[in-house]
């Protein structure tokens, strides 16, 4: 199926099930997108899992991003990428939100390899996800006090000494 | 036959005589020592697959004597510390260096262990010689098996050369005292 | 009553031993820590830690241009650093609809397909090495070798290659490069066999791995296994044949499907693709189109050297690719490739820039080790190292 075929099937039964505006559709390359509202996201991903013709019972991948310069209720958002094997369907899903209000509901329920996804972005990024069995950090060390893929925040080590920028006529 | 020219296992200086050998203590100690090292293969990343490569038949590391790897610190001479340290590791880096007993040596192979190598990020340590004192160091991303062979053989050199009281001298306890080792 | 049911339950907590198989073992290949609660031998729970490797791949990708962070997907997943390359180079050429000439794709497909054995090589022999028979490693070992040789003589470097450029491979195969592919073709089938009789049909090493860590459908996809562990497990999803890239669907090939997900099928799906990678890599040999070994990219491919030396723009060309300062269009991508162990997946954004906006690597390992707990529950412990080493768990691609 082409993928402004599938982009549209999927928007036709997202509006049919969730009203006019729940969703809206992008094509980047060959994955159709579809940004969405957080509130709603547990029981979109649930439909999409559950519906007969849809079916997408397999979770690729999920991380978080961080837009800088983007509108503050617009910042911070999360991907997912969903795959029904049987048909080879492959579609994308984004959400969106302020730095204010980070907290969203765990998949786990859902689909089980979301655990330790969702502890990453929590590592990386500080959202919070409610319902998550063991939310902490599984990267970085317990006691780091700093979301560190933050885009306010250094790569190198903050205490390093021997690669001053005077040594380097920076 | 023909009068073939068979060179004989190395021997130290001394003075030898009819049933009897004479020479010191330290270079037979030496001599015994550097040939029987157990490593311990303290093997994190890619390092470590070019290490399963020495041991194996090609560049066979257990010629040298090496041919116990050694898993438990109290049972071994050499820490190899091979690939990248991060900071969540380095203590326990440090509690296997505490462990093991005395003399013991410790190489750094490749550049992650030595410097951080191209890791120059908050979570890498840079160099495990700001964790534990060290005695070679093999750079490279990854060693090829010849150069980890080569910085063995420097260790075996360190062995056999070194003094049997370096290990309760004062000059050893302030380097280990630097790190804060006692 | 009820206070006596508390203590016996109490007594009974008391019974079980916590057994810390701690980052630095020997038998985990790679450092990753887990703490079992067991009432004697028998695992009743457990809890992995991870991270001990953690090398910000994501974060440093941020600061590095596109060339460049070509080193750093080669230590993802080590033993097969090729396929990773490729992957990368293949999702830069997505996101700037570059094409690349049919020889370039047919030479990567053979770079890949010799680091896949590879890299299978290390598994099955490292399976056999945990139940206690360490012959077929030092006999297949010295396969990796001639496949080192082979990288060898393709881009100077043994493990953490480096291999190809953005837009197709940086030289063509030599005619050295080619005999040694050769004498690897003609010399391994034999030595493949002689592992397989040592090993597969041994009653001790069958005794050890049949219904052991076994993994149904369900939990498989449930868990988002990918790669030789789902296949083992009964599902047939091969990224090569479902999405095919650099194609890959010009090759006749078979893939091969366990039942029962246990550690012996694992073990028999990776030996079962080495040999179809073998197929794979002779269709390709025999196959080999003439043309170009790099295709149309100047923003990305560095330009001829006697272009370099007689024309100003293929200078100009030049000195912006090595500095890094390319044009890169906007948008974002996914593209993801069969990997050793996988579906491994790079996700792009580029907002222009000299380096990407952000990039998130789905690794394999990472996803399927979390179903590890699970799968040990109600098992002994030398059951619970051997699943380890069957599901093999590369620590690289673990940590990222």
């Amino acid at each position: 199926m082409l993928v402004n075929e599938l982009g549209q099937l999927v928007q036709d039964k997202l509006t049919l099930n969730f009203g006019e505006g729940s969703s809206k559709l992008e094509y980047h390359y060959d994955f159709p997108v579809f940004i969405v509202s957080k509130d709603k996201l547990y029981d979109i991903l649930t439909f999409l899992k559950e519906d007969k013709d849809l079916s997408f019972k397999y979770l690729t991948t999920m991380c978080g991003v961080q837009f800088p310069n983007a509108q503050p209720e617009l910042e911070f958002g999360l991907m997912y990428q969903l795959h029904n094997m049987e048909k080879n369907y492959r579609i994308r899903l984004k959400v969106f939100m302020p730095k204010s209000d980070l907290n969203m509901k765990s998949i786990t329920t859902i689909w089980s390899a979301a655990n330790w996804m969702e502890r990453e972005a929590f590592d990386f990024y500080g959202f919070n996800f409610i319902g998550h069995p063991n939310l902490k950090r599984i990267l970085n060390m317990e006691e780091m006090n700093y979301h560190p893929m933050r885009k306010e925040y250094p790569l190198e080590d903050a205490t390093r000494h021997d690669k001053e920028d005077k040594y380097f006529g920076r | 036959m023909k009068n073939i020219d068979i060179n004989a296992a190395y021997k130290p200086e001394g003075i030898e005589g009819e049933g009897y050998f004479l020479t010191t203590l330290d270079k037979v100690v030496g001599l015994g020592r550097k040939n029987s090292l157990w490593p311990l293969p303290f093997a994190t990343s890619c390092c470590g697959i070019e290490f399963m490569a020495t041991m194996a038949a090609g560049y066979d590391l257990s010629r040298f004597g090496s041919e116990r790897l050694s898993f438990s610190p109290r049972q071994a001479d050499l820490l190899m510390v091979m690939g990248t340290i991060s900071k969540k590791m380095g203590p326990i880096l440090r509690h296997v260096y505490e462990q093991m007993a005395e003399p013991k040596w410790v190489m750094s192979v490749g550049a992650c262990a030595c410097s951080g190598g191209i890791f120059d990020t908050y979570s890498v340590l840079q160099g495990i010689d700001r964790v534990i004192p060290v005695d070679v160091y093999v750079p490279g991303c990854p060693p090829r098996p010849e150069q980890i062979i080569e910085g063995f053989m420097k260790i075996q050199h360190l062995v056999e050369t070194e003094s049997l009281r370096r290990r309760e001298s004062e000059e050893y306890k302030k380097l280990l005292g630097t790190y804060g080792i006692q | 009553m009820e206070l006596k049911e508390k203590e016996l339950v109490e007594l009974a907590e008391k019974n079980y031993s916590v057994l810390n198989l701690g980052p630095t073992h020997p038998a985990t290949h790679g450092i990753f820590q887990n703490v079992l609660k067991m009432d004697g031998e028998i695992i009743i729970d457990s809890e992995p830690t991870i991270g001990y490797i953690h090398r910000a791949f994501e974060k440093i990708a941020e600061r590095k241009p596109y060339n460049q962070i070509t080193t750093l997907t080669d230590r993802l997943n080590y033993c097969s650093s090729p396929i990773n390359n490729m992957a990368w180079h293949m999702t830069v050429e997505k996101l700037i609809n570059a094409e690349i000439p049919k020889r370039a794709q047919y030479m990567r497909v053979i770079i890949m397909e010799l680091s896949r054995i590879a890299d299978h090589i290390i598994c099955d022999t490292v399976i056999a090495v945990d139940t206690g028979a360490a012959t077929g490693y030092f006999h297949l070992f010295q396969y990796r070798e001639m496949i080192y040789e082979i990288f060898e003589e393709i881009c100077g470097a043994r493990l953490t290659t480096n291999i190809g450029r953005i837009g197709g491979l940086e030289r063509d195969f030599s005619t050295m490069a080619w005999e040694k592919i050769q004498k690897f073709m003609s010399k391994f089938p034999a030595a493949l066999k002689e592992f397989d009789r040592l090993v597969t049909r041994n009653r001790i090493f069958m005794d050890r791995t049949i219904g052991v860590g076994s993994v149904s459908k369900e939990m498989a996809m449930r868990y988002s296994f990918s790669g030789p562990n789902m296949r083992a497990a009964g599902i047939d999803y091969d990224v090569r044949v479902m999405n095919p890239y650099c194609s890959y669907e010009d090759f006749e090939f078979d893939i091969p499907v366990g039942t029962s997900g246990d550690t012996f099928d694992r073990f028999m799906v990776r030996l079962e693709e080495m040999w179809q990678s073998y197929r794979i890599i002779e269709q390709a040999i025999a196959k080999m189109p003439e043309g170009r070994y790099y295709g149309d990219v100047p923003d990305f491919y560095l330009p001829q050297k006697e272009e370099v030396y007689s024309s100003m723009e293929a200078l100009i060309y030049h000195f912006k690719i090595v500095m890094g300062e390319n044009d890169v269009p906007k948008g974002e991508v996914y593209h993801s490739v069969e990997g050793g162990n996988g579906e491994l997946g790079f996700y792009l954004i580029s907002d222009g820039g000299r380096t990407p906006f952000r990039l998130h690597i789905r690794r394999p390992c990472f996803i399927y080790y979390q179903s590890y707990p699970e799968i040990i529950k109600g098992g002994m412990l030398s059951d619970a190292i051997l699943t380890m080493s069957s599901m093999n768990v590369i620590a690289g691609e673990l940590d990222a």
